[in-house]
């Protein structure tokens, strides 16, 4: 009798057991899936551990941090090697700034004009330039900054090289465009057309609209624009590797040549062998880089979700 | 004239706002402007200067005289073998993970997690990839400074560009799509395959392109990795080194001495070419679902 009952259980059992070919094709897949999932974070945390790593021995022991910090000569040839970022630093600033203050006005401005006033056709080839500029490779934007800017720059201001800071800067500002214009944009649609709607009905014009009540709320989607804007420009290596000219030196005019953070990177990565102070000492440079731009992408990133979330 | 007829007229003060209007108007429409026409302006300057020395013999012949002459067909070449490697390397991961974020991640601390690390992939500097490559790959993992270490480099990088155009395709696939077909009993991954895949249609098509085009671009992260400046032969296998695109247009036009000036121009042309060939099919695939779905 009881035997019975357990064979009946056990049919029972098969009965309902889903675990055919499918069932198992649909575990591995899940496993296959969450692993490619995970990757993104395994490499960003791989790349982490391997440029502390590579650097740590000489940043711990050898590396004077106030020479790193204070001093703008950069000789890791030399007797003996000297390590002062400062230099390095200060070029990376100016440029960047020099960018932003050519840009950020005329991305807005864009952004305004392609979200709030282009209607259309207008607006769809005006999005599908802003994309093409994006996708114009960095070694290209070198190719016209030390080419084409460069020459012109030397014959409009007579001065001794077209390569310098404002050559960098506008080269810069304009492949920070498109992300600053893209997400500029999405701000401003992110505002909700009621308030649109309610203020126009008061009688404002389109550009009151957008001066007084667009604006004003979508101040922190703009900030992230600039952010993205600014972490673009930061980590640009072969453009303005090609255009700045080069010369460590705290730049004093808009004409004086500067050298970046990571243009030293490229430019004497080739000249190192794995291990020795100079490597590594590329490697920490390679740290403050990424320390700073993950700092801004982060930041920007949680202001553009938490716009998200509140749309929705 | 009565005093209804005035009623419908512009004030003052509405006349002048409409003025201001019209003037921002003109002053935003300047501002984009100057954003697009340097676009036209770049294009237009490397065609007329390149276009002179682009013919059939400038893209299948090796280079010659120090690379002052000649083609670039071994650089043509070695970038088509590191890019093909690259999509190898990224395109089955970010496949993967946009399907497991579109279909089965949940709102937790995880998927923020993996949301931040792809924004910071694609965010970290293309230099710090290098540096990471020539840590990772060529010296941790003993691949040399090869195709396969830079194609590895390659694929880190584009791996975020992936994911993003995967996932935004297969999340527009509507949700009825998925709870029919879950109701039929099939099991999610069938749903996946069957269902979903078929349906977000050119979007997977999107992510590979936009990652060629971002691989065959880059320079830095593959000149200390496995580019170099000359190799006389095409390459074999994934351990040879290979010359690239993008870095010997970066060596005509700083390393090399005596370079013809039109040179570095029709190099340009041909990488930028090939460029934004890919980003408009991209543009042109995206344009056309969105156009044709109606669901």
């Amino acid at each position: 009798m009881s035997q019975d009952a357990s064979t009946r259980r056990n049919a029972a059992a098969t009965e309902f057991d889903r675990r055919d070919s499918s069932w198992w094709t649909d575990r591995i897949a899940r496993t296959v899936v969450f692993a490619g999932g995970i990757s993104a974070i395994v490499f960003i945390v791989g790349i982490l551990l391997f440029i502390a790593t590579q650097g740590l021995e000489f940043a711990a022991t050898r590396l004077s941090w106030s020479e790193f910090f204070g001093s703008i000569a950069w000789r890791p040839n030399g007797h003996p090697a000297e390590y002062g970022a400062l230099a390095l630093i200060a070029g990376t600033a100016s440029t960047t700034a020099i960018a932003m203050v050519i840009v950020v006005p005329l991305s807005i401005g864009a952004a305004i004009y392609i979200g709030e006033f282009a209607r259309g056709k207008t607006r769809e080839w005006l999005k599908i330039l802003i994309e093409l500029l994006a996708a114009i490779p960095s070694v290209v934007w070198g190719v016209i900054g030390l080419h084409v800017m460069g020459p012109l720059m030397t014959q409009a201001f007579g001065v001794p090289s077209g390569l310098n800071l404002l050559n960098a800067g506008i080269i810069l500002g304009l492949m920070a465009a498109p992300i600053m214009t893209t997400i500029a944009e999405d701000a401003l649609k992110a505002v909700p057309d009621t308030y649109r709607e309610a203020a126009e009905a008061l009688g404002a014009t389109k550009w009151q609209v957008v001066f007084r009540v667009v604006l004003p709320h979508a101040r922190p989607g703009l900030s992230a624009a600039v952010l993205l804007g600014v972490g673009r420009a930061f980590g640009e290596t072969i453009a303005v590797l090609m255009a700045s000219g080069h010369a460590i030196n705290i730049p004093h005019s808009l004409f004086d040549p500067v050298r970046t953070l990571t243009a030293t990177i490229a430019a004497e990565l080739g000249e190192t062998a794995e291990g020795d102070d100079h490597y590594q000492a590329l490697f920490v440079l390679g740290m403050l880089l990424f320390v700073i731009t993950f700092a801004i992408n982060v930041t920007a990133d949680s202001i553009v979700r938490g716009i998200r979330r509140k749309k929705a | 004239m009565s005093a209804q007829d005035s009623t419908f007229l512009k004030t003052e003060h509405e006349e002048k706002s409409l003025r201001q209007q019209k003037l921002v108007r003109m002053f935003l429409m300047f501002m984009t402007a100057m954003l697009v026409l340097p676009v036209l302006g770049i294009l237009s300057v490397i065609v007329a200067r390149g276009a002179p020395g682009m013919s059939l013999e400038f893209l299948t012949e090796p280079p010659r005289a120090n690379m002052t002459a000649g083609g670039i067909s071994f650089a043509l070449i070695g970038t088509v073998w590191l890019t093909a490697v690259a999509l190898l390397l990224a395109l089955p991961l970010g496949v993967s993970a946009a399907i497991y974020l579109s279909e089965y991640a949940r709102d937790n601390w995880l998927t923020r997690l993996i949301n931040i690390a792809i924004v910071n992939l694609a965010g970290v500097p293309s230099i710090v990839h290098a540096l990471f490559g020539v840590g990772a790959f060529v010296h941790f993992l003993h691949f040399g400074k090869s195709i396969l270490a830079a194609s590895c480099t390659l694929a880190v990088m584009t791996l975020p560009v992936v994911i993003v155009a995967t996932r935004e395709s297969l999340q527009a696939v509507p949700q009825p799509f998925r709870e029919a077909c879950w109701s039929l009993g099939a099991t999610r991954w069938q749903t996946i395959w069957r269902v979903v895949l078929p349906n977000s249609g050119s979007g997977i098509l999107t992510g590979v392109i936009l990652c060629v085009s971002r691989a065959v671009g880059e320079t830095a992260p593959i000149m200390f990795t496995g580019a170099v400046l000359y190799a006389p032969f095409s390459p074999e296998g994934v351990f040879d080194q290979s010359m690239a695109l993008s870095t010997h247009l970066y060596n005509v036009s700083t390393q090399i001495p005596n370079v013809p000036p039109g040179l570095p121009f029709s190099v340009a042309l041909t990488l930028i070419g090939v460029v934004l060939a890919m980003n408009a099919t991209a543009i042109t695939f995206r344009m056309r679902l969105r156009g044709r779905k109606k669901w």
